[in-house]
């Protein structure tokens, strides 16, 4: 914990998120026995889903089959999906880790990742349906040059995708290496050549199907140890809270906020990269494809934000109860934070649980459902990097194939026969280089990829796509300056950021804490203005001809937008 | 799309119509949960002590734990009410220019 109170807040925040971003998985991680019973409920998901590959193979024919399951998903099973996208392995263990260690501090991270949702319905979700095809560059270069926007947006789209990926790759095989017993390499390399086999062979229909599979299974796990703990309590949470405050160091404290938000202006920053970069995130925006119509797209995301809410709520309870019954279990804790009785000294209560506290709701698992659940949910947590890595990864392929490969090389002028063999070779080198790139990073300090790419798809995709949505004078030049300038620019802030320039180069004040060049801890608040107003000068002052047309093709993009008409069967534009 | 559907849609009534209801309606509903929880993130960073005041006298729980929970209801239920608009009046208005189209 010590390390936890010298972080940034962005990057405290955004420990959920991602394992690897936790202080007691981000140095060495002491390898567990093999666990058989999580072996093998993992090999029986592992076995179905290569079921589901093999039925949603001979079905995926089509580009459309590909990139979108045909658009044959419905809003319930959609909301399902993008629930799974969202609900990662590391926020399940890393909120609930995190109530577990601060309380509070944990419902407000909870919030944050939620209130994206809303926004997402209310401004983008049907409009993204209305326009789009593939991907959101489709619907961010509708009306402008392809070359330039959809190069852009598919940078764009490569950097956050591949952040995502590094951090959840170095997440899962320090996961997998605590909950299974295997090496680091081999659990990265699993995942690695699952996840290639599900998309290259099922594409979006395998993808969706293993997302939904491991929502349910998820939110049935943590509804079971969530019960099952209030249970405990007599469904008294004011019993609950009260013996958490008996047993817990800071006592008081945890009920509410606490030092993790330390100044107004990194809140709000960060709460504006949670919540806009929810709105950017390319393999959330791609699902809204998957849906036959607008009305469906509506419903996926009703679904969803009830989904996500009522997790974050689970993990709430998850986090609480664990504080008081993870107490009255010795055996979890390392052998200095026991008393002389064998009891739990109150004060090592957070830092010395062995695995640390993301191992909390494992830990709770076995507490309130013995071995067998205990194995449940570790195969559950695998399942979960596997299909979260899945929907990144294709994600990142229809920017390299539908994007740069058919609209930007091609012109247009491809096939589809060769645009989903590109997909499917883009897949794989994605694949590769996320094996590779999680096998280097093991080591290395990666808590800020995951603020980085919430960041850059707050800065970059998210301004181009609502300009180009509601504001009818953005031109191509203003789109593209303001992309790049929201891009570089949270990249920027971010490697002078205390995560970065601090934590990961190693530069120390005078008593020796890392620093950052900068007292922001996450650049949306700088960033995201500066996209903006880059787009808006730019556009306001462009002049060219190009600029003309972007503004001329408004109200044709306007009237698609809003009706839907011209949207149905192939999309074509 | 052709240049002359775009201006029969446009000159349609029901279309104006449209587009001023649900800008309205996303705007107001975008604004409402922007207020909430910008205004919650201000008060854990200027009154965190607001937030960590006893339900009732004795009690543990904290009003910031009804607070957290009502947003989490909140952005629920208005996904909820956008949904229901939308799927109801706005589709019921697009469904009648698409007719008038043919």
């Amino acid at each position: 914990m010590k390390r936890y109170a010298t972080w940034g807040v962005l990057f405290a925040l955004l420990t959920p998120f991602m394992l690897a971003a936790a202080p007691a998985l981000s140095g060495a991680v002491e390898q567990q026995a093999l666990n058989l019973t999580a072996i093998y409920m993992f090999v029986a998901f592992v076995l179905g889903t290569l079921g589901i590959t093999y039925w949603a193979a001979k079905r995926t024919r089509t580009a459309s089959d590909f990139y979108t399951a045909g658009g044959g998903i419905t809003g319930f099973q959609n909301g399902l999906a993008i629930a799974g996208d969202y609900m990662s392995a590391a926020s399940f263990l890393g909120i609930s880790g995190l109530v577990f260690a601060s309380g509070y501090d944990g419902l407000i991270y909870s919030i944050g990742f939620l209130v994206g949702w809303p926004i997402i319905m209310f401004l983008i979700a049907e409009q993204i349906r209305n326009l789009g095809k593939f991907t959101f560059a489709d619907v961010s270069s509708y009306r402008f040059g392809q070359t330039q926007i959809r190069t852009m947006a598919a940078i764009s789209s490569l950097v956050v995708v591949s952040f995502y990926l590094i951090a959840q790759m170095v997440g899962a095989g320090k996961l997998i290496q605590l909950l299974f017993g295997l090496d680091y390499w081999i659990a990265v390399v699993i995942v690695g050549i699952l996840m290639m086999i599900y998309v290259i062979f099922g594409g979006m229909t395998a993808t969706t199907w293993v997302q939904i599979i491991k929502a349910v299974l998820l939110l049935c796990g943590a509804t079971f140890m969530a019960g099952s703990a209030l249970y405990y309590f007599g469904f008294s949470p004011e019993e609950m809270f009260r013996q958490a405050v008996e047993v817990h160091p800071k006592a008081n404290a945890i009920m509410s906020p606490g030092s993790l938000v330390k100044d107004p202006i990194n809140a709000i920053s960060l709460g504006l990269a949670l919540m806009f970069g929810t709105a950017g995130l390319p393999h959330i925006l791609m699902r809204f494809f998957t849906v036959p119509d607008a009305k469906e797209a509506r419903k996926s995301v009703f679904y969803a934000t009830g989904f996500i809410g009522y997790f974050y709520i689970l993990t709430f309870i998850i986090g609480f109860a664990a504080i008081v019954l993870l107490a009255q279990h010795p055996e979890f804790f390392k052998p200095t934070a026991l008393a002389a009785d064998g009891s739990v000294l109150k004060d090592q209560l957070v830092s010395g649980i062995n695995g640390g506290t993301n191992m909390v709701a494992i830990r709770l698992a076995e507490a309130v459902g013995g071995n067998l659940f205990l194995g449940f949910i570790s195969a559950v947590a695998f399942a979960t990097i596997l299909a979260v890595v899945s929907g990144l990864t294709l994600a990142g392929a229809s920017a390299i194939s539908h994007d740069l490969y058919a609209n930007v090389i091609a012109r247009g002028r491809s096939n589809e026969t060769t645009e989903i063999r590109v997909s499917k070779y883009a897949t794989f080198g994605l694949g590769l280089v996320a094996i590779g790139l999680g096998i280097v990073f093991e080591k290395q300090n990666v808590a800020f990829m995951v603020g980085l790419a919430f960041a850059i798809a707050a800065s970059a995709n998210f301004p181009v796509l609502i300009a180009s949505i509601f504001w009818s004078k953005m031109t191509t030049r203003g789109a593209l300056i303001g992309g790049f300038a929201g891009l570089i620019s949270a990249f920027v802030l971010t490697v002078l950021s205390k995560a970065v320039w601090g934590d990961v180069f190693g530069h120390v004040d005078v008593d020796g804490k890392p620093v950052g060049l900068i007292f922001l801890d996450n650049p949306a608040i700088v960033s995201i203005p500066i996209s903006f107003v880059c787009i808006w000068i730019f556009s306001r002052f462009d002049y060219s001809e190009r600029g003309k047309i972007d503004r001329a093709a408004y109200d044709a993009q306007r009237v698609r937008c809003e009706t839907g008409i011209g949207a149905e069967g192939a999309s074509g534009h | 799309m052709h240049q002359d559907l775009v201006e029969t849609v446009k000159a349609h009534p029901r279309y104006q119509e449209l587009i001023c209801s649900r800008k309205c309606f996303a705007w107001n509903l975008t604004v409402l949960m922007l207020v909430m929880y910008y205004g919650f993130i201000l008060i854990i960073a200027f009154a965190p002590k607001l937030l960590g005041t006893p339900l009732s006298a004795g009690a543990v729980t904290t009003i910031g734990i009804p607070v957290g929970i009502v947003i989490i209801v909140a952005a629920f239920i208005l996904t909820g009410i956008y949904v229901s608009k939308a799927n109801g009046k706005f589709d019921a208005l697009t469904k009648t220019i698409r007719e008038d189209l043919q």
